[in-house]
C-alpha cells in the first residue's frame, strides 16, 4: 500500500474514535452531576457574560486573574447575597462599578448561587494519589470513593 | 509579489495586530500595578479581550498569509474574499469590545453573530486549499497534511466553541464549562497544526532537504499531535466535578507528549555539530530560538498535565506562563521566522535592517525569559496563598505581590520594545517587496 493511503487509513481510524468520544461528551447525562441551572440563573449567566465579569474573576479557577475566584462566594461564611451586591454597586480597587437593575442583580446572584452548588473551588480537600492522580471532593456526586 | 499580494496583506495586518496586541497587554499589565489606571475608559474587561483578540489574530493571519504564499497557486479571488471577511469581522469585534458589548465566553467574548463570517472565512480557506493541493495528494509531505488538518479542525472546534448557546447544553453548567474548554484546547491545537506545519516547511526549505518531512517519523509525530489535539484538552478542567473517566483519559493521552520531548532532546543533540555549517540566516536564528522555547514550554505543559501538580498551578499565573509562553515563545517566533524566510527569499534585508533585527531579537529574548519566570513565581505565590494562607484576604495578597507585578510589566515592556523593532523592519521589508 502507498504511504499516503496508509496515513489516510490511520487518520480515518482516529477520527472514528474521536466521533464516538464526542458523541459521548455531548450526550452524556451522568458525567456532569445533577445540578441544572434555573431560568433565572441562566439570565444571570447572561449578565455575567455581558459585563465580562470573567475577565477579572474565575469560576473553577478559569478566567482572568486580576480579581478573586467566585465559585463558592455565595456559600462562604460572611459573604453571600448582600456582600455580592455591595461589590457590584460600589466597585473596589480595579473593579469598576456596575449599574445594574435590581432584577439583574438578583439574577446574577442566582447564577452564582447555583454555580456554587455544582462543586468546590479551590478543592482544598482533594486527595493526592501516588500515581499523580487527584480525587477531587464532590458536592453532589460520588464518583470516586474517598 | 504581484500574483500573491494578498499573502502580504495577511502578513502585514497580522504584524500590525501584534503591535496593537502588545500595547493592550502592557496597558492591562499596568492595571495590576495601579488598579485605578484608566479603569473607566479602558478597563481590564476591555483590555484583556482586546489583547487576546489581537495576539490571536496575529497568529492566525501570520500563519494563513504564509500558507497562501507557500502553496503558490491558490485562487486569488477566493483569497481576496477570505481577507475581506476577516478584516471586516476583526474591526467589528474590536468595535464591539471597545463599546463594552460582550456576549461570549473567554477569548470569544464577541456577540455570537460574528461566528458566521469567521466560520465562512475558514471554509473559503479550506475550499481553496483543497482545490489547490488535492491533485498532488499522493506526494504530500507532512506539512501539507498538517495544514489541511488544522483548517478542518479549526472549523469544527470553532463551531463546537459556540454550541453552549443551544438550549440543549445551556442548563448543565458543568457540561457547559467542560465543552467550552474542550473546544478551546482543541482550536488552539488546530492553529498549532498550521504553525508547526509552517515551521517544518521553513526548516525543509532552509536546509534544502525534504527527507524529514516525508519520513515515517514525521508522520508518527503528526498523528500523535493530532491525538493530543482531540483528546488531550482536559488539563484545563481537572478540577471541575465531571466524571473521572473524562479526566483520566486525558491524563493518559497527555503523557504521550513525553515522547515528543525525548525525541527533541535526542535530535537536538545530534544536530548540534551541524548547526554552524548552515548559513546563519535570520529565519534560521529565529527558528532555533523557537526550538529552545518549545523545549521549555513542553516541559512546563507536561508538568501541568499531571493532576497532582495541576491542582496547585491551576487558576494561577503559571497557566498564563503556559499560554503566553507558547503563543509568544513558540507561535510568534516560528511565524516571525516564516516571514523572515519569505522576505529573505524575495529581497534581502539591508545590512542595517538586519543588524537592527538582531538587536531586537536580543532585547526580546532576554526580556521574555524573565517575563516568563516572573509569571511562574507569581503563580507559585498564588498557589501557596490559595492552599495555605486563606486567612489573608485577596486584596492583602495582591498588595503583597505589588513588586512582582512591577517586574512583570517592566519585562513586558522589554518584549514590546524588542518586538516593535523587529516588526517595523519587517513591515519596511514588505513595503519594498
Ligand atoms: C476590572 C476587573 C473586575 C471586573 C470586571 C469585575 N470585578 Fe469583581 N473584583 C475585582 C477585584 C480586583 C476584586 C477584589 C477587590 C478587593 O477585595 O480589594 C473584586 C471583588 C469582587 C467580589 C468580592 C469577592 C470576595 O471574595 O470578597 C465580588 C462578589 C465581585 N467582585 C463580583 C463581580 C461581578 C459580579 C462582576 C461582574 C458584574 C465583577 N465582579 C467584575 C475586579 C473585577
Ligand atoms: C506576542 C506577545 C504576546 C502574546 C502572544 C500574548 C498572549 C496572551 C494570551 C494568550 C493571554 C491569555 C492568557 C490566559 O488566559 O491564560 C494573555 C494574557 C495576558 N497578557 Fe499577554 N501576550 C503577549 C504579550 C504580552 C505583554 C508584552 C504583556 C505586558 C505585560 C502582556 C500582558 C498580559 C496580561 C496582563 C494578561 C492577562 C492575564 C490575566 O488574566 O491576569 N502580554 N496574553
Amino acid at each position: 500500500m502507498e504511504n499516503s493511503k496508509k496515513y489516510l487509513l490511520l487518520l480515518t481510524l482516529l477520527v472514528s474514535v474521536f466521533s464516538i468520544y464526542n458523541f459521548t461528551i455531548y450526550t452524556s447525562k451522568s458525567d456532569y452531576g445533577t445540578i441544572h441551572l434555573s431560568k433565572k440563573a441562566i439570565n444571570g449567566e447572561n449578565i455575567w457574560l455581558k459585563n465580562n465579569c470573567n475577565s477579572c474573576h474565575q469560576l473553577y479557577g478559569l478566567g482572568g486573574y486580576l480579581g478573586p475566584d467566585l465559585t463558592n462566594i455565595y456559600s462562604t461564611k460572611g459573604k453571600g447575597e448582600v456582600y455580592i451586591k455591595a461589590f457590584i454597586e460600589s466597585g473596589v480597587k480595579a473593579m469598576p462599578k456596575f449599574d445594574l437593575s435590581e432584577k439583574e442583580k438578583d439574577d446574577l446572584v442566582q447564577f452564582l448561587k447555583e454555580a456554587d452548588q455544582t462543586g468546590y473551588y479551590p478543592n482544598i480537600d482533594a486527595n493526592i494519589k501516588p500515581n499523580g492522580w487527584v480525587s477531587i471532593k464532590y458536592k453532589n456526586q460520588n464518583y470516586e470513593n474517598k | 509579489m504581484k500574483t500573491n499580494k494578498y499573502s502580504f496583506f495577511f502578513i502585514s495586518v497580522g504584524l500590525i495586530a501584534l503591535l496593537l496586541g502588545l500595547l493592550c497587554g502592557l496597558l492591562a499589565g499596568f492595571q495590576y500595578i495601579i488598579p485605578d489606571f484608566i479603569k473607566e475608559i479602558l478597563p481590564f474587561t476591555v483590555l484583556r479581550p482586546l489583547h487576546t483578540l489581537f495576539v490571536v489574530s496575529w497568529i492566525l493571519l501570520g500563519a494563513i498569509g504564509g500558507i497562501y504564499y507557500y502553496i503558490e497557486n491558490a485562487n486569488q479571488k477566493l483569497v481576496k474574499w477570505h481577507f475581506g471577511l476577516f478584516i471586516i469581522t476583526g474591526i467589528g469585534i474590536s468595535i464591539s469590545y471597545l463599546s463594552k458589548n460582550f456576549e461570549g465566553k473567554e477569548y470569544l467574548e464577541f456577540p455570537s453573530y460574528f461566528y458566521f463570517p469567521i466560520a465562512l472565512g475558514w471554509i473559503i480557506f479550506g475550499v481553496n486549499y483543497f482545490k489547490t493541493m488535492l491533485p498532488n495528494f499522493k506526494d504530500w509531505p507532512v506539512y501539507y497534511w498538517m495544514w489541511a488538518t488544522g483548517i478542518v479542525f479549526m472549523i469544527y472546534h470553532f463551531t463546537e466553541a459556540h454550541l453552549w448557546i443551544l438550549p440543549y447544553f445551556r442548563s448543565n453548567y458543568i457540561q457547559n464549562i467542560t465543552m467550552q474548554w474542550k473546544a478551546g484546547g482543541s482550536y488552539v491545537g488546530s492553529w498549532n497544526m498550521l504553525v508547526y506545519g509552517t515551521s517544518l516547511f521553513v526548516m525543509s526549505k532552509i536546509s534544502n532537504n525534504e527527507s524529514y518531512a516525508k519520513s515515517k517519523k514525521a508522520f508518527f509525530f503528526y498523528l500523535l499531535g493530532l491525538t493530543n489535539l482531540m483528546f488531550g484538552w482536559a488539563h484545563h478542567i481537572y478540577i471541575i466535578p465531571t466524571a473521572p473517566w473524562i479526566r483520566y483519559f486525558a491524563y493518559a493521552i497527555s503523557m504521550t507528549e513525553w515522547i515528543v520531548l525525548i525525541s527533541i532532546i535526542y535530535d537536538w543533540k545530534k544536530s548540534l555539530s551541524e548547526q554552524n555549517k548552515i548559513d546563519y540566516s535570520l529565519a534560521y536564528k529565529l527558528m532555533i530560538l523557537a526550538d529552545i522555547w518549545v523545549f521549555l514550554n513542553l516541559f512546563l505543559a507536561l508538568l501541568l498535565s499531571i493532576p497532582s501538580i495541576n491542582l496547585f498551578t491551576h487558576g494561577t499565573h503559571i497557566t498564563v506562563a503556559h499560554s503566553m509562553g507558547t503563543t509568544i515563545g513558540i507561535n510568534t517566533l516560528i511565524l516571525l521566522s516564516s516571514i523572515a524566510y519569505i522576505l529573505e527569499n524575495e529581497n534581502k534585508f539591508t545590512f542595517i535592517s538586519e543588524k537592527r533585527i538582531r538587536n531586537g531579537i536580543k532585547i526580546f529574548n532576554l526580556s521574555f525569559l524573565f517575563f516568563w519566570i516572573s509569571m511562574l513565581i507569581m503563580g507559585m505565590k498564588k498557589a501557596h496563598w490559595t492552599f495555605f494562607k486563606q486567612s489573608v484576604s485577596f486584596s492583602q495578597f495582591q498588595d503583597s505581590l505589588h513588586w512582582f507585578y512591577v517586574v512583570f510589566v517592566l519585562f513586558g515592556l522589554g518584549i514590546l520594545v524588542g518586538l516593535y523593532i523587529i516588526v517595523f523592519e519587517f513591515l519596511k521589508g514588505i513595503k519594498k517587496a
